[in-house]
């Protein structure tokens, strides 16, 4: 096979994680520009970026249930806020006004959050499995408004609307990761917990996507009847799709708010789930990388429009102007949506795809 | 037993609102196979055109020019964003209508701006007494509203060339396409109505207190009626309505005795009958059974 690199000669060699010479590379350059960003760029920068680190692995467990399994959900926003108060619950602070257990440790606040939200997942999968398309969004969006309500009145444990509480504090067997020491700013070390995260989740989810879990998946979001009859077992898949996903968004949501340090009960609303639907289909529906892709570009979105009031006059910095960048962000999330579903159904990833597959092929045409 | 009477009264008021809406949606999808997620900007949007233009023509004729308008709107949007993609996905459409509902929401909020906008209404909060219940007028003018606009739509679908177009092509797209029906038009028609409905809707539910940003919530209380009623069923969509604005107007009164539930529970009601009734019935009350082949 020497000198052939694109020859498989097995479906194992085919499906492997890094089935090209590319890919390989691509990964390798990745890790390294990863790992030395945060001794480059400055810290209000590295805090974005761990924000989109953390945001990223919401989005792939979104693409999981609704790119791969084709189970639209618009209830990802629930599952976000119950991995977000578990973790903020077990390592809070156990005198506080909200409920809090004091057990500081990553390894047992983070899995705990997944797992949670995974649970959550599975109580709503027998809705899911009875339910299809249309019908299957506006229910979970019935979860988003039913679990807003929940959070808003439990002022137990959220401190309610508008106050809120602290987020969960990241630390490994004492090591506090979200302070200022002599090694590393605080952005440093949360930037690198968040990206080694973001890499561990993303092979993850693309491994479970190539295996037999996988390819169910891809069966039920194709046509799943047909997956039915070829012996896919729809409820026990779709149970899988939803727990899984759910991991992935408490995992997400526990770390997202690290970040910030406080949230309240307001942040889980529809807008956020619909933000979740708008990375993984501006990034591309169905494919990990794309995920990740959509997530750094919304994330990052607000940090190039928000230098558009000095360029564009009649655009304000202020809540209180209209039109203002706010006003516009929102607005972008809409029309940005429409415009890749309309022009560029598979997202930047296809954007990507395209590229590749001209120079692919260059000088030839096809 | 007065209080509950007073309720279901109250119910049935919020429900006729709901069920315009619902209408809505449910022709929509009848015509297209789409949710609109779009249709809170259009509510919103009708509410906010009454506030300005019930200065200079008075709410009487402010409603019908609103309801014109916000169909216009949402012809506009149809034959811009929806039309392009007829034959994909229902779900992509259904993402695509809740990107225009972002954007034009954003739109509309900036109109409203920070002040309370009211819709000018010739009756406020003021109630009359019927058979021993205090009853408030502006319910009763939901109920007679709803119930003219219900009796006209339906006479539209049963008598009109247009109305039986539409029956047609909700049937068989292709087979009414052969017949001669122009599709087309009926996307535009069934969005341009559900866009009147909505604003009208709006403008009902402003009334009596004020459009302020935060109304397009009712709208989704909307998406709970008509998946109770069944997605493709014009009486499911009244009858849902009707059931779930009584459902929240009882638990409303009754929710005080119990405290955990929490304070706005009436709130949540409708996600919760929805719930409760797919578990059992997985599409609606009215709706028909899809056959599915592969």
């Amino acid at each position: 096979m020497r000198g052939r690199p694109l020859l498989y000669t097995s479906y194992a060699s085919d499906m492997g994680l890094f089935n090209t010479g590319a890919k390989k590379a691509a990964f390798a350059v990745l890790m390294a520009l990863g790992l030395t960003t945060p001794f480059l760029l400055a810290d209000v920068e590295l805090q974005l970026l761990a924000l989109a680190c953390a945001t990223a692995i919401g989005a792939i467990g979104l693409n999981l249930v609704t790119g791969y399994a084709g189970q639209v959900s618009l209830g990802h926003a629930f599952f976000i806020a119950v991995g977000a108060y578990t973790a903020a619950a077990i390592s809070g602070d156990p005198e506080s006004r909200t409920l809090g257990f004091g057990i500081d440790n990553m390894l047992i606040w983070l899995p705990a959050a997944g797992i949670a939200a995974g649970l959550a997942g599975v109580i709503v999968a027998p809705l899911a499995t009875r339910l299809r398309g249309l019908y299957l969004a506006i229910v979970t969006l019935g979860l988003v408004f039913v679990g807003e309500y929940i959070l808003t009145e439990w002022d137990a444990l959220t401190g309610g609307p508008g106050i809120g509480r602290q987020a969960a504090s990241p630390a490994l067997f004492g090591y506090h990761l979200d302070e200022t020491d002599v090694f590393m700013t605080r952005d440093q070390k949360l930037y690198l917990l968040m990206f080694t995260l973001l890499v561990v989740f993303g092979l993850a989810g693309r491994n479970l996507a190539r295996s037999r879990v996988g390819r169910a998946f891809s069966a039920i979001r194709d046509r799943d009847i047909a997956a039915g009859v070829i012996g896919v077992n729809l409820p026990r898949y779709k149970t899988i799709a939803f727990a899984v996903s759910s991991f992935f968004a408490g995992i997400a949501g526990a770390l997202i708010y690290t970040i910030s340090g406080r949230f309240d009960p307001g942040q889980f609303g529809l807008l956020l789930s619909v933000q979740f639907i708008a990375m993984i289909l501006i990034g591309g529906a169905g494919t990990i990388t794309g995920a990740v892709l959509g997530a750094f570009f919304l994330t990052l979105l607000p940090r190039f429009t928000r230098e558009l009031p000095g360029l564009v006059p009649f655009i304000g910095g202020q809540a209180t102007d209209t039109p203002n960048v706010f006003q516009l962000e929102t607005v972008l999330y809409g029309v940005l949506i429409i415009i890749f579903l309309i022009f560029e159904p598979r997202g930047l990833f296809g954007i990507w795809v395209r590229i590749r597959n001209y120079w692919k092929a260059w000088p030839f045409s096809y | 037993m007065r209080q509950a009477a007073e309720a279901v009264i109250r119910g049935l008021g919020l429900g006729s609102i709901y069920a315009l809406l619902a209408l809505g949606f449910v022709i929509i999808y009848k015509a297209t196979r789409v949710i609109s997620f779009a249709q809170p900007a259009f509510m919103l949007a009708g509410a906010v055109l009454v506030t300005y233009l019930v200065g200079p023509l008075g709410f009487y004729l402010a409603v019908p020019v609103a309801a014109a308008a916000t169909a216009a709107l949402a012809l506009g949007v149809e034959r811009a964003a929806v039309r392009p993609m007829v034959g994909r996905p229902a779900f992509v459409v259904a993402i695509i209508t809740l990107g225009v509902d972002v954007a034009v929401r954003v739109v509309v909020n900036a109109f409203i701006g920070l002040d309370v906008r009211h819709v000018g209404d010739p009756w406020g909060l003021s109630t009359v007494t019927i058979g021993g219940l205090l009853v408030e007028q502006r319910h009763l003018a939901m109920m007679v509203v709803t119930a003219v606009l219900v009796a006209a739509l339906f006479a539209f679908f049963r008598y009109t060339r247009m109305g039986l177009a539409m029956r047609a092509a909700s049937y068989d797209q292709e087979a009414a396409l052969a017949q001669g029906v122009s599709v087309g038009a009926v996307f535009a028609m069934s969005w341009g109505i559900a866009g009147a409905l909505a604003g009208i809707a709006g403008t009902f539910a402003a009334v009596g207190a004020s459009v302020h940003q935060l109304l397009w919530i009712i709208a989704l209380t909307a998406l709970p009626v008509i998946i109770l009623g069944g997605l493709d069923s014009l009486p499911g969509a009244v009858v849902g309505g009707l059931i779930v604005g009584i459902v929240q107007e009882v638990t409303a009164v009754y929710q005080s005795n119990w405290p955990w539930l929490g304070q706005n529970f009436s709130i949540v009601t409708p996600y919760v009958v929805m719930m409760i009734i797919l578990l059992v019935r997985p599409y609606g009350l009215f709706g028909t059974r899809e056959v599915e082949r592969v």
